[in-house]
């Protein structure tokens, strides 16, 4: 196999690259601007969150997914609040197409179907958002500490992810799920979380293992700086670009897995909902009542395909070697 | 060559040894396998006890693993909950998924390598635009909607189309199959046309990403220029300049989502009813039954190894200067 410990993994639409050559020339300044009175020039130097923004900005896809993409999470977080009939109050339309009065229909008892798309939205975004959160800090740092210390840490990570090339993952999920969804939401997003670390914290394992060997690092040192100055205050800011990308997808990836996992009975369990428990119930009325098994799959596509656009903007953001925008 | 297999295939057997203490401890641990049995109150504690001790529940985890061990390196998978053996189960499953599998990633790889390498080729055109779009989406979209979605409405429109039964929407095929080999080879592909084409999509969609990215890789580098400007036609250059080199990863990333397609295939094989591999790992999983699971994880587990190694081989094959 080349040597695939340090490309970003094989995610789709990946620059070539590895990500270190991203990332190491923006560091040296710091993103200090020289300021005060010797300054020579009037130009404003720019840092490298601020030329991370620009580039961002200019990638129009990505802005308007972002804006989507956030308004759909809020949608999904409060929206049930705010409309007119909850979930679980019986209307007297039975099996009703979408109209003015229920703009996604009814199902067979007289639910509202938007109440119900938008309870089974708020727990799945739930539930992606908080797997991303978990998974990526837990990645991170085990990543960092197993990249920057190499050792019987590394070695111990590196068999475990292992593992998780050879079992497919959907098998602890399954199981997992199966056995701790009963007890919530959170409770399926924590078993979700312990699995998906491994992915993130072997891309981050594989950008220290190339920063550390920097000459940065080496001044670092010289200067007296202690590991955890340099692994918080050197290497994790020069990292950031492949993190936050592999945060997004998680999220996308995440709730396809919830979704996925509920659709085969072994996620979210009733009463509680979710996207995709919503498509599994209403399945077998897709051919006469279709707008109860359109509208839970379109949520889940706008919610994942906003995320990937983001992801996909966001790492040609973070890559300076991408010349297609002046930074 | 011969030394870099025999040596990836040992850690493989070791990899897959602790894959399957982990699995094994996992099931055992998380799950009761009788617990259906005593949630019917009028079992007879009697009943309980002979099932606890003829599936040695009485034993600790790690002696119930040694059995299973013992049994598996022997070439016997063991017997599931009900008492029926597993082996010709998981091969009949065995080859129903792997019909599934194997063509959708064949016409995923085809797609992705034509659409990739067109739209790396018209780079900012109208279609590489529509081309992104396209694999944004389906990579976007969950496989049990597509397939559903195939299903309840691409079938319909399809038999309604030829104004006969072309495709099916449920099982691997048609009960009580008689007649000549083409009839039965009809309905065989009658019933694999709608999953294979579900899964493909799904995969298709991040390989023709990659497949864009390294063909513009490719065309963007000095000998591509070169033969460009020794004046050799475009087609030439792309084919059998570009295109070659720009295949040879892709086999890898196939080789490395091998794991993916089988999870894919599980979830398809259940909107479509299939009695296959899905059918025994979602049973498997809701019945903590430890046997049918290890064996499903041993089998896909092989297989995963296999075509990793493959890919491997293959690409020292194909690029020569990475040759071990």
């Amino acid at each position: 196999m080349p040597d695939d410990e340090t490309a970003p993994d094989a995610a789709p639409a990946s620059t070539l690259g590895s990500p270190e050559r991203g990332v190491t020339t923006a560091a040296v300044n710091d993103g200090q601007a020289p300021t005060g009175p010797d300054r020579e020039f009037t130009v404003e130097s720019r840092s490298q969150s601020k030329m991370v923004l620009r580039r961002f900005l200019q990638h129009r896809a990505a802005v308007s997914s972002g804006v989507i993409l956030l308004l759909v999470i809020l949608l999904a977080l409060l929206g049930g609040r705010f409309w007119k009939y909850t979930y679980s109050e019986f209307t007297p339309d039975f099996s009703a197409g979408p109209s003015l009065e229920h703009p996604m229909g009814t199902d067979g008892p007289g639910h509202d179907n938007f109440a119900q798309v938008l309870r089974g939205a708020q727990k799945s975004v739930q539930i992606a958002l908080t797997v991303a959160l978990v998974s990526t800090t837990t990645g991170t740092l085990i990543g960092a500490f197993a990249g920057y210390y190499r050792g019987l840490l590394d070695n111990i990570l590196m068999r475990f992810t292992d593992l998780f090339l050879v079992i497919p993952p959907l098998i602890f999920f399954a199981l997992l799920g199966n056995k701790f969804a009963g007890s919530g939401w959170l409770a399926l997003a924590l078993c979700l979380a312990a699995i998906s670390w491994t992915s993130i914290a072997r891309v981050v394992r594989g950008v220290f293992l190339s920063l550390r060997e920097k000459e940065y690092v080496e001044a670092a040192r010289a200067l007296g700086a202690n590991d955890r100055r340099i692994i918080f205050r050197h290497l994790l800011p020069n990292a950031i670009g492949p993190i936050i990308v592999n945060a997004t997808i998680t999220v996308a990836v995440a709730i396809l897995v919830e979704t996925s996992l509920s659709y085969l009975g072994l996620g979210v369990q009733s009463p509680d909902t979710s996207l995709g428990r919503l498509i599994s119930d209403n399945q077998q009325a897709a051919s006469t009542r279709p707008w109860l098994f359109y509208f839970p799959g379109l949520f889940i596509i706008i919610i994942a395909l906003t995320v990937n656009f983001l992801g996909d903007g966001l790492r040609d953001a973070f890559d300076p070697t991408q010349r297609r925008v002046r930074a | 060559m011969f030394g870099f297999v025999v040596r990836r295939l040992l850690t493989s057997v070791l990899v897959l040894f602790l894959a399957s203490i982990l699995v094994y401890v996992s099931v055992a641990a998380l799950g009761d396998p009788l617990a259906e049995l005593r949630s019917n109150p009028r079992t007879p504690r009697s009943v309980i006890e002979a099932k606890r001790r003829e599936l040695n529940l009485d034993k600790p985890i790690p002696v119930r693993y040694g059995i299973w061990l013992k049994d598996f390196v022997g070439g016997d998978m063991g017997r599931d909950l009900k008492g029926r053996e597993i082996q010709p189960r998981l091969v009949r499953a065995l080859g129903l998924t792997l019909r599934l599998a194997i063509l959708s990633t064949i016409l995923a790889v085809f797609l992705a390598m034509v659409v990739g390498v067109y739209s790396a080729v018209r780079q900012y055109s109208i279609s590489d635009y529509a081309f992104t779009f396209t694999g944004f989406l389906f990579l976007s979209m969950p496989v049990f909607w597509l397939a559903a979605l195939l299903k309840e409405f691409g079938a319909l429109r399809i038999n309604r189309l030829f104004g006969e039964r072309i495709v099916y929407t449920v099982g691997d095929s048609s009960p009580n199959l008689t007649g000549s080999f083409w009839h039965r080879m009809g309905d065989y592909a009658g019933h694999l046309a709608l999953p294979t084409l579900a899964l493909a999509l799904v995969s298709f969609a991040a390989w023709s990403r990659y497949q864009r990215a390294t063909m513009l890789d490719v065309l963007n580098s000095d000998y591509v220029r070169l033969a460009r400007a020794k004046g050799i036609k475009n087609s030439r250059v792309l084919i059998r300049h570009a295109l070659r080199n720009a295949l040879i990863p892709l086999t890898t990333v196939v080789a490395i989502d091998i794991g993916a397609v089988f999870a894919g295939a599980v979830i398809t094989e259940s909107v479509f009813g299939w009695s296959a591999m899905g059918r025994l790992f979602i049973n498997g999983v809701k019945d903590n039954d430890t046997n049918t699971l290890l064996a499903f994880m041993m089998v896909t587990g092989v297989f995963v190894i296999l075509f990793n190694l493959l890919a491997d081989v293959l690409y020292g094959v194909l690029d020569p200067r990475i040759r071990v």
